[in-house]
């Protein structure tokens, strides 16, 4: 049984069909990638998955359950995690902060625990203070501790999302275009990381990009998405070598490669 | 390392102040204020005669200066008469403001930077709570003899302390969860008449709520029960607002709430069993300082622990994004309910706490004025901080006596002080900055 699958899933936006019959089926320690022209619906598909719109047809299965109708932050605490394409980091927030509050679904303490500083809390936030300070470790954003996210450097903010995301222990995760704006040192780095976290944690990872060789190197299995549907299947040399892809990237995107 | 601490120091005034008192623990400057209050105790009547000022000075000199520029402003538009002898209150304020206050602190403060650095040290050893309270112990104190002189300074204490209260309960959903609520005076009404309700239904004789169902010794020991009450029936009128607040945001909210503030003050001025539009009156007098000053810093303390809890800081994520927060597994609903019962409920409380102090209560004292007053406080003094709330509540209660003999020239003072602090720090005075408790408690280093 797959960790992760989608089934015949469609969505439209008034009378726009925006996904349509998509299915997926990503096995426990897998990296997927999904690519495709802007406006193609990639986005959307991450967030049927995770909940944020409801899909009008087809079923998201994790672990053989469907999640579909669930709020957005129990199929979080189910174990998809996500990054975003535009980050949306809290401005107001220190690293750290950003990073524990991943675990908010871990805590057990209450609420009357919280207002009067019981000590369970204590215990708590303690424990979890010192597993955030290990992802941030773990992706080199730990001497930020204190700081404003807004306040650190774009590859900085993109590796605090990575940690916060994996914080949440996540069996699958979703991430939206993690070198989008980056420089090519910076998209190596983030490479890295990837993998680091791929490895480290077994995870299955799904992820969204324009950047072909990001593809290339991380993944073993491509979608491509034209208009909603998926147009070819295969291993990344198979497709970016299609001539169905090739026609749809041709002068609407630059192949980076 | 040696450059960035001396751009660190503030220059001018400020810097003045920050190198004279900045080796002073809390304990020191508390110690410099209990030294003052005392030896305002003992010289203060017999300084006023001798500084031609007609009684003393109640906060510090400023209503006695106040009145001389409300005297001034009165010959300007009225042509009122104005003796001229009355312009040496303000030099005679000042000096008994240095004499009382300014020079008895500075002395007291550092003398003993020493003794008191050393106290704070071994004081950091122990748990925080017995620190906690030996400091807010020196805090009743200054109070309580500060208090003694006058019966105004008691009741303009007392409403400074609730005020505390409210600013913070409402800082909880404007602040650290960024919503405009305009409900809070309703959310206070309704702690207000709640526990009027408990205490004169119980165990009063009153012309609307009718005989005392209970007539025991003792019961002012069922105060604390009746706030709870009043807070809790808050709270749960709260969720009115707090359900519509999962649908509508910004503006949208602000009109909802507001809605429900009109509702409840007519709600109230229609119950004839609950007084009508005349009230209740006869509040057993029970709300003293000490009562007040505990309530005051219970709520603070649960607050602040709240906010700094993770489960507070997703009040803060899903201000900031709420979208990320949802998918980082954080319950918003569950978040923005807690928010406004939990503020609610305080709000509840300040008003038990109001009643019982005004001894009086009707529901046009919690009308669009009582909403513009708290606001004022709340960007006053800074969103999302507890300083922030603390400040803003005691300068904008403080100020509303001190410009009180301007009379309608007040409303002019408050609001363009207001629109200043909007134009240049917009989140207010001292926003977005974490009370550490441990760290104000602790020594200085002397340089």
């Amino acid at each position: 049984m797959p960790l992760l699958e989608v089934i015949g899933m469609s969505h439209y936006f008034g009378g726009l069909r925006a996904v349509s019959n998509y299915n997926l089926s990503l096995e426990s320690g897998q990296i997927a990638g999904l690519i495709g022209p802007n406006g193609a619906g990639k986005t959307t598909i991450f967030n049927l998955i995770t909940g944020i719109y409801q899909p009008a047809e087809g079923e998201v299965r994790l672990n053989g359950t469907n999640v579909v109708g669930k709020r957005t932050n129990q199929i979080a605490a189910l174990g998809i995690g996500r990054t975003f394409q535009e980050m949306r980091l809290w401005r107001h927030m220190t690293v750290l902060e950003h990073v524990k509050m991943a675990r908010y679904s871990k805590l057990s303490y209450g609420l009357f625990g919280a207002f009067l500083d019981s000590p369970q809390r204590r215990k708590e936030e303690k424990k979890s203070t010192e597993l955030a300070m290990e992802y941030m470790e773990l992706f080199g954003v730990d001497q930020y501790a204190d700081q404003l996210v807004v306040n650190l450097p774009y590859g900085a903010q993109r590796r605090v999302e990575m940690a916060r995301a994996l914080a949440m222990e996540p069996k699958v995760l979703l991430l939206d275009e993690p070198t989008v704006g980056m420089t090519p040192e910076e998209m190596v780095d983030m490479i890295m990381v990837v993998r680091k976290a791929h490895e480290r944690f077994n995870l299955a990872i799904f992820l969204i990009e324009h950047r072909l060789r990001v593809v290339s190197e991380l993944c073993q299995n491509v979608q491509t998405l034209v208009f909603g549907e998926v147009l070819v299947e295969g291993t990344p040399n198979e497709v970016q070598n299609h001539p169905k892809v090739i026609e749809a990237y041709i002068g609407d995107q630059e192949i980076d490669f | 390392m040696a450059e960035t601490t001396e751009l660190q120091q503030p220059k001018g005034v400020r810097g003045l102040i920050h190198r004279f008192y900045g080796g002073a623990p809390l304990l020191g400057i508390l110690l410099g204020f209990l030294a003052c209050t005392f030896w305002e105790n003992i010289i203060g009547e017999a300084l006023a005669s001798v500084l031609l000022l007609p009684k003393m000075p109640i906060l510090f000199g400023l209503v006695t200066m106040s009145k001389v520029f409300a005297g001034l402003f009165n010959l300007a538009i009225k042509g009122s008469p104005f003796e001229l002898f009355t312009l040496i209150h303000v030099p005679m304020a000042l000096i008994y403001f240095g004499v009382v206050y300014a020079v008895p602190l500075a002395i007291v403060v550092r003398l003993t930077v020493r003794p008191a650095n050393a106290v704070a040290r071994s004081l950091q050893q122990l748990p925080l709570i017995v620190t906690a309270l030996v400091h807010l112990g020196f805090l009743y104190a200054i109070f309580h003899v500060w208090v003694e002189l006058s019966d105004y300074r008691l009741i303009t204490l007392k409403l400074t302390l609730i005020a505390v209260l409210l600013t913070l309960s409402l800082n909880i959903i404007n602040g650290y969860m960024g919503e405009f609520s305009c409900s809070h005076p309703g959310f206070m009404a309704v702690g207000a008449y709640m526990s009027s309700f408990f205490t004169v239904g119980l165990f009063v004789n009153d012309k609307v709520l009718g005989e005392a169902l209970l007539g025991i010794p003792l019961a002012f020991l069922s105060f604390p029960l009746a706030l709870i009450f009043g807070g809790l029936c808050a709270s749960l009128s709260a969720l009115i607002v707090a359900i519509p607040s999962f649908r509508t945001r910004g503006d949208y909210l602000a009109i909802i709430s507001l809605a429900f503030l009109f509702i409840v003050k007519s709600f109230f001025e229609n119950m004839q069993s609950l007084g009508g539009a005349r009230g209740i009156m006869g509040q057993p007098d029970w709300a003293s300082l000490p009562v007040i000053f505990i309530v005051v810093v219970i709520g603070v303390w649960a607050i602040n622990n709240f906010v700094n809890s993770t489960l507070g800081k997703a009040l803060n994520a899903v201000r900031d994004d709420e979208m990320a927060a949802d998918a980082m597994t954080v319950d918003t609903r569950k978040t923005k309910m807690v928010a406004f019962l939990f503020g609610a409920f305080w709000a509840g409380m300040a008003g038990g706490l109001l009643a019982h102090v005004l001894r009086f209560i009707n529901p046009a004292m919690f009308g669009i004025q009582k909403l513009a007053e708290v606001l004022a406080m709340v960007y006053f003094g800074g969103l999302n901080s507890v300083y922030g709330s603390i400040v803003g509540a005691v300068s904008i209660s403080l100020l509303g006596e001190v410009l009180r003999p301007l009379e309608i020239l007040k409303w002019i003072f408050i609001p363009l002080l207001l629109i200043l602090v909007m134009i240049y720090r917009p989140t207010g005075l001292v926003a977005f900055k974490e009370f550490n408790v441990r760290k104000s408690f602790g020594p200085k280093e002397v340089d």
